[in-house]
């Protein structure tokens, strides 16, 4: 039995510890914002955080989480910076097929609350472990600028 | 939202469910009693199947194969050459033979691992060096041949000052849409729902009715969110339908097929790689007196829609320009690797990428600089095509380029990248351009003879107008753009406006979504069914407008001789690339990419910049990221990034523009776009880097390696 925190709430889990993260938030807990689109820790459309940290849920097997404090892009879809990444998205256009963006929403925000105003190269930075294979990323780029710009102050209370 | 101006961007349509995560994809459906599959594929390259040993199954696991195809075993494309089991011969690794089915994933592939097959192995062809060799015996799966008459070609060329003779060499090219794909047939008593991520929902319908043996009222296709296609989920899903489908009817039950990443690179389609031979006679002065093209493509092991692409890499071998006696002849060569296919561009992108490289190197035998050279051969509205058919409308290029040349400040970057590259030993900087053109919609008179596109508009009680078309959304953002267009036709708001997900049930046949046709045709028709609709608008009475697909009046297509007006219109494109080259690792870096387009008219910015975007990086990274080989038959790079497309850090903002030129036959003058904005990548890197490196290139992906000797070689040759 392991016993871990998903987006708030203390759960347990029978699954074995070799099982991935990934699939035991999607195939247990019902939670599909979390995308498989390599699973091999490439392209980042299933990255979570675990303890605050972003990282790929394909590459995590479930025996190293027993304590843990994880969040999925469904535990941040309430806070006042989803909203905002959700507004600058849009803004920008930077949603085209959408596989990519729950991770890349992920990776904006562990961006943002690092680094509240990165500059364009650090953006690019910031999400060079989610690949997208629709926009050529600087729509994407865009929206993240705009939401440091318009989350002044926001992203810092993190 | 009213739209004053169609090009106005609005909130997409899709936006909410797709930057939550909470629309579903076919991998996030489960459905009752459902059981997964996985197939067992064909490990040798060629060679007949001798005898077959399944292990024992536990209960609830089944083996499906070719007994199990109610009709005949073929995927029904065009030629009945792709089996759905291979159950004699195999042509590919990778080929599937089997599908087993049960619950547990894990169970299965553990299973598929038991599976004993012997096979008599043949030799087999690799590839297309060796099908070009072996073509008198060999398969050749399509060959086309028009132009100028080659006698007086050859006069020509007895009297010319030289003949430059070129061989080019494309690679392979995947798609690497972000969702891999996936197809889940449900099982009911009397239907088969087949639900998916795909392009085509009637090419799916009619490969089902094909295998199923079954009625039309029998077999439904229902599109999911589609994470991307780029072509990759045109005729491939088909395969994959059939097999859950099949599946579906022999254990009876719901049956699920998602491939993940490293089964989804090796055997679905790619880019076909390509031969391009070019054999140009020149007068003294470097001018074009006459020109011969070969285009040879590798088809893989099935024949698919290769003929459509060769046609297409074909029809575009002239590039944007005018050739004094132009002749062109073309092949698809069968090997035995895995099937090529559709790919954003479908041929054009190879033949782009050849007569862009060719024309820069008659360029420099002219002490031209490319442009000025290539502008002198530049088409007008009014020229012939090399297909004899015609330019009819208004052609921008020339103001495009001159906008473009104004914009990148082209002649001082050229100055200053000589003086840079004079004092830097090790970095070198180049300018590259690329000229460029797509044809909307199918090929010559495909929409009319074979397509026959219908839409249909419903109006419900309550005023609810909804867009009933067999299109796919796959992110190129169709939701939003067709919604706009009838929004804009009825006077109402755009968010009133409805279009779901489309099922063959309720939709009819608007045609596949491919060939940059949705926008300009579909696009069309639901302007001209909205029309109707306002005309004939009852408030509170539920009501329905067909419309049916109408030829524009154009030079007939004859597919024989090849001659006619192959697409009833264009859409074009310039492209200026910046690149510093390392000759040290001989890593390029991308510094500044311009470019501008003309696709009619624009029927929102935000989607366009998408297109531009996306398109770009995609047609950038074929030039000199993305390198995809086969050995022995089989696939090197299983894993993304043994792939190498290209992150956010390869990138960089695009400056781009889109030129006004309304055409009549589209919706407020739009024609298409998705597949335009990949096409200038390639050619313009290349040209970057050998203005950079002062060096000719042959092939693409100019990687690092091909670079480095490259740079090797002329050291050689100047030592």
């Amino acid at each position: 039995m392991i016993t871990f925190t998903l987006n708030g709430r203390v759960v347990e889990t029978d699954a074995p510890a070799t099982v991935r993260l990934l699939d035991l938030i999607r195939d247990e807990f019902k939670l599909i914002g979390t995308k498989e689109g390599c699973g091999e820790g490439e392209c980042g459309a299933c990255s979570v955080f675990v303890n605050g940290l972003l990282q790929n849920s394909c590459l995590i097997p479930i025996g190293s989480i027993a304590g843990a404090n994880i969040q999925t892009i469904e535990g941040i879809l309430e806070t006042e910076s989803f909203k905002l990444l959700d507004e600058s998205y849009s803004a920008a256009g930077a949603v085209q097929c959408g596989y990519c963006i729950p991770g890349m929403i992920m990776a904006s925000a562990a961006l943002l609350s690092k680094n509240p105003h990165p500059s364009k190269i650090e953006i690019r930075e910031g999400i060079s472990g989610n690949l997208c294979r629709c926009t050529g990323y600087n729509m994407i780029v865009d929206a993240i600028h705009l939401a440091a710009k318009k989350g002044d102050g926001l992203w810092q209370k993190k | 939202m009213s739209l004053k101006d169609i090009s106005t961007s609005v909130p997409k349509k899709d936006h909410k469910g797709k930057v939550s995560g909470q629309l579903p994809y076919i991998s996030d459906e489960t459905v009752e009693n459902m059981v997964y599959g996985v197939l067992y594929r064909s490990p040798i390259a060629y060679g007949k199947i001798l005898s077959i040993q399944l292990p024992n199954f536990p209960e609830g696991y089944e083996a499906v194969g070719a007994e199990d195809i109610p009709g005949p075993n073929y995927v029904k494309i065009i030629k009945e050459d792709q089996p759905i089991f291979a159950n004699e011969w195999v042509n590919y690794i990778g080929e599937p033979i089997f599908m087993l089915v049960g619950k547990d994933l894990d169970v299965l592939h553990r299973l598929v691992d038991e599976i004993k097959v012997e096979f008599e192995e043949h030799q087999a062809i690799y590839t297309l060096d060796e099908a070009i060799e072996q073509k008198s015996t060999s398969a050749c799966l399509a060959s086309y041949e028009f132009g100028e008459d080659k006698e007086i070609i050859s006069s020509i060329e007895q009297g010319a000052y030289q003949i430059i003779e070129e061989e080019y060499n494309t690679g392979y090219q995947e798609h690497v849409y972000l969702e891999p794909q996936g197809m889940l047939a449900i099982y009911q008593d009397d239907e088969i729902v087949v639900k998916g991520s795909m392009q085509c929902l009637y090419y799916i319908k009619n490969a089902l009715l094909n295998a199923l043996a079954c009625g039309d009222e029998e077999v439904r296709v229902v599109q999911s969110p589609t994470g991307g296609g780029f072509g990759g989920k045109e005729e491939f899903p088909s395969l994959m339908a059939c097999h859950v489908a099949v599946a579906a009817k022999a254990v009876k039950k719901s049956v699920m097929l998602v491939f993940d990443r490293s089964e989804d690179m090796v055997v679905t389609t790619k880019r076909h790689p390509a031969k391009l031979k070019y054999r140009t006679a020149l007068d003294r002065e470097g001018n074009i007196l006459s020109m011969c093209v070969d285009i040879y493509l590798e088809g893989g092991a099935n024949a698919g829609l290769s003929s459509v692409v060769l046609q297409r890499a074909l029809i575009n071998s002239a590039g944007v320009y005018k050739i004094p006696h132009f002749h062109a002849k073309g092949y698809v060569l069968k090997t035995n690797t895995v099937p090529n296919g559709a790919f954003r561009g479908f041929g054009a992108p190879q033949s782009f990428a050849g007569m862009e490289s060719h024309i820069g190197h008659l360029s420099k035998l002219a002490k031209m600089d490319p442009l000025e050279y290539k502008r002198k051969y530049l088409v007008q509205q009014g020229d012939p095509t090399i297909t004899k058919g015609k330019f009819h409308d208004p052609i921008l290029m020339k103001e495009m380029i001159e906008d473009l040349l104004y914009t990148s400040d082209y002649k001082k970057r050229k100055r200053e990248f000589q003086h840079f590259n004079q004092h830097n030993h090790r970095y070198k900087k180049g300018i590259g351009t690329s000229l460029f053109l797509h044809g909307c919609g199918f090929t010559g008179s495909g929409e009319r003879d074979h397509i026959k596109a219908t839409v249909k508009l419903n109006k419900s009680k309550d005023d609810k107008v909804s867009l009933k078309i067999s299109n796919s959304d796959m992110g190129q953002g169709i939701l939003t753009t067709l919604c706009k267009i009838v929004a804009k036709e009825l006077d109402l708001p755009y968010e009133e406006i409805l279009f779901p997900y489309p099922d063959t049930k309720e939709v009819p046949d608007s045609g596949p979504t491919v060939a940059s046709r949705t926008t300009m045709i579909v696009g069309k028709l639901l302007e001209r069914a909205a029309k109707k609709l306002k005309t004939q608008w009852q408030t509170g009475v539920e009501q329905e407008v067909i419309e049916n697909y109408v030829h524009r009046q154009m030079i007939p297509w004859d597919e024989k001789t090849f001659t006619g007006d192959a697409y009833p219109a264009y859409s074009w494109g310039v492209n200026i690339v910046e690149v510093e080259v390392d000759t040290l690792t001989g890593n390029v870096r991308l510094e500044k990419v311009y470019a501008n387009y003309e696709v009619g008219k624009v029927i929102d910015h935000m989607v366009m910049k998408g297109q531009i975007d996306g398109g770009l990086a995609q047609g950038l990274a074929y030039g000199y990221l993305e390198k995809m080989t086969s050995k022995q038959g089989k696939i090197q790079q299983k894993s993304i990034s043994d792939y190498g497309p290209p992150t956010s850090l390869d990138i960089v903002p695009i400056q781009s523009k889109v030129f006004d030129n309304p055409y009549a036959d589209g919706p407020y003058g739009a024609k298409g776009a998705g597949e335009l904005t990949l096409i200038g990548g390639a050619p313009a890197i290349q040209a970057a880097i050998e203005d950079a490196l002062q060096t000719s290139f042959w092939q693409i992906p100019i990687t690092p390696e091909v670079i480095i000797e490259s740079l090797w070689k002329k050291e050689g040759d100047e030592s």
